[in-house]
């Protein structure tokens, strides 16, 4: 069980989360090439480490989070709103 | 068999029941069943990962194509990836002609592998049961099952008394929170013990003259105007012109090492095994809108299995909330069940694809292969894997057996399309 630290509602059970994964930039249909736009749709970093990724508090507050986890450890660090503008430590 | 005949001719001795009781009468231990060497500094073909396909592709490589200066090069120890973790589950009833047509030649590679190897391993063919529990699933099961009789797939879909009738334990009331509607019911399906076919492929691949070393990290893959010229590892560096990677969760790690970059995201899968009973249960039993697939070992342990955890992750530890899931799922399946304990659970890695098919053959760089993304489904086509990678090692292009798995496919828009069979359903 892992448990991550939502902004609103405390520590809450990963299980109540959906999981979106790794953030990426969506390019611009229009004016994006085929291959940028297979990037966007397949291709994933696959970090062994530390990485920062969606998630979805879908049985809490609803909202969407930034949440920096460790995917050897499950270690999580830090979760935010990911709408709220936060300033870098 | 010829071929086999040359294996038993080199290293420990053929097995046979002649030869386990002469040994058992004359001698105490058991010789080393493959040989430890050196690392050479230069190898025509290395493999990284020393699970079934590493091991298989060796294998093949030697046995069909006489290429026998190969070196499987693992991190940890031979079949302790995925190898040794799945629920070691065989079947062919996939829902694309591709897929059809791979894992069927894969379950006949199955079948004749104990003679092929004179390695008992343990192959044992028992019937394979999809339940359905809505409309949705059944519709999906009578696509499937039309697709496998189509590829002379022996495959399809039975009533809930005909379940009742090879699963006597099952609950097939309309009292379930999720009633029994129907099956697909594939007679050839069936288990094998996962440990033999690493040993067996490891045994015979050795004998042919392949080196396979073990606890050899593989650090770094040097890569030259667009070519491969060879891999770093922790015991020293190797001068090589094709690099395989066979290494399951680890493949995007390793792809990197190339500056390959592969659709491939690593999720736990979590299964269990319970302390033996009598035997009961003799088909494997699977249900997608319950997550669980059911079989029973030759040693009456019932092993359990589920689908990947909900996030992607590197972590191999097991959480509570897969044991409480799968408890429940099972016993509303086999409500006879409750008293049974579980005596361990484990996970594995799994390398998951968008498209829930494997990536198999070249890449961008030349001399790097991939044999990747084998999600939940890579053990059953363990020696069709093999035979492909071989082949396409020996001729340079992809076998038509596998000409649908390419890494382009993607860039194409030419997904595969396996989810509907491939996800949860073992």
């Amino acid at each position: 069980m892992i448990l991550l630290p939502c902004p609103w509602c405390g520590p809450r059970d990963s299980d109540e989360f959906g999981y979106i994964g790794e953030i990426g930039a969506r390019p611009d249909p229009r004016t994006t090439t085929p291959e940028e736009w297979r990037d966007y749709l397949y291709m994933r970093r696959n970090v062994a480490g530390w990485t920062t990724e969606r998630w979805y508090h879908r049985m809490g507050c609803r909202r969407y989070l930034t949440v920096e986890r460790n995917t050897i450890s499950n270690q999580v660090r830090s979760a935010t709103d990911a709408a709220v503008q936060v300033d870098e430590p | 068999m010829a071929d086999t005949r040359r294996a038993g001719a080199r290293g420990s001795a053929r097995y046979s029941a002649l030869a386990l009781l002469r040994h058992g009468v004359v001698s105490h231990a058991w010789p080393p069943v493959w040989r430890s060497h050196d690392l050479k500094r230069r190898y025509q073909v290395v493999i990284i990962g020393g699970g079934i396909h590493g091991l298989a592709t060796a294998y093949y490589l030697a046995r069909n194509h006489g290429i026998t200066d190969v070196a499987v090069l693992d991190k940890g120890y031979l079949g302790g990836g995925g190898s040794g973790r799945n629920t070691a589950i065989l079947r062919s009833n996939y829902l694309t002609p591709e897929g059809v047509r791979f894992y069927d030649r894969s379950l006949e590679l199955y079948q004749g592998l104990a003679a092929d190897l004179n390695f008992n391993v343990m192959f044992s063919r028992r019937g394979h049961l999809t339940l359905a529990h809505s409309d949705a699933s059944l519709r999906t099961m009578r696509w499937r099952a039309e697709v496998n009789k189509v590829s002379g797939v022996d495959s399809e879909v039975i009533g809930p008394e005909e379940v009742k009738r090879l699963v006597p334990r099952m609950d097939v009331s309309d009292q379930a929170r999720y009633p029994i509607l129907g099956a697909l019911y594939h007679p050839p399906g069936g288990i094998v013990r996962h440990d033999a076919v690493v040993w067996g492929y490891a045994r015979a691949a050795d004998h042919l003259g392949a080196h396979l070393h073990q606890d050899t990290e593989v650090t770094g893959i040097d890569v030259s105007a667009g070519r491969v010229t060879g891999v770093r590892t922790s015991r020293g560096d190797v001068a090589t012109p094709l690099v395989i990677n066979a290494t399951a969760g680890w493949a995007t790690l390793v792809a990197d090492m190339a500056g390959v970059r592969l659709p491939v995201q690593t999720f736990p899968l979590q299964a269990a095994v319970t302390e033996p009973v009598k035997p009961f249960l003799r088909t494997v039993v699977v249900s997608g809108t319950l997550h669980v697939y059911v079989s029973q070992t030759a040693r009456g342990e019932l092993v359990f299995g589920a689908s990947v955890d909900p996030f992607a992750s590197y972590s191999t530890r097991g959480s509570l909330e897969f044991t409480e899931g799968l408890a429940g799922h099972v016993l509303q399946l086999m409500p006879s069940l409750t008293k049974l304990r579980l005596l361990r659970q484990w996970a594995g890695l799994c390398d998951m694809t968008p498209d829930f098919a494997p990536i198999m053959g070249h890449t961008d760089v030349d001399g790097f292969l991939v044999d990747v993304g084998w999600g939940t489904y890579g053990f059953k086509a363990g020696p069709v894997a093999g035979e492909a990678m071989a082949a396409c090692v020996a001729t340079g292009s992809a076998p038509e057996i596998i000409s649908s798995f390419g890494l382009d496919r993607f860039a194409r828009g030419q997904l595969v399309g396996e989810k509907g069979a491939a996800a949860v359903g073992h």
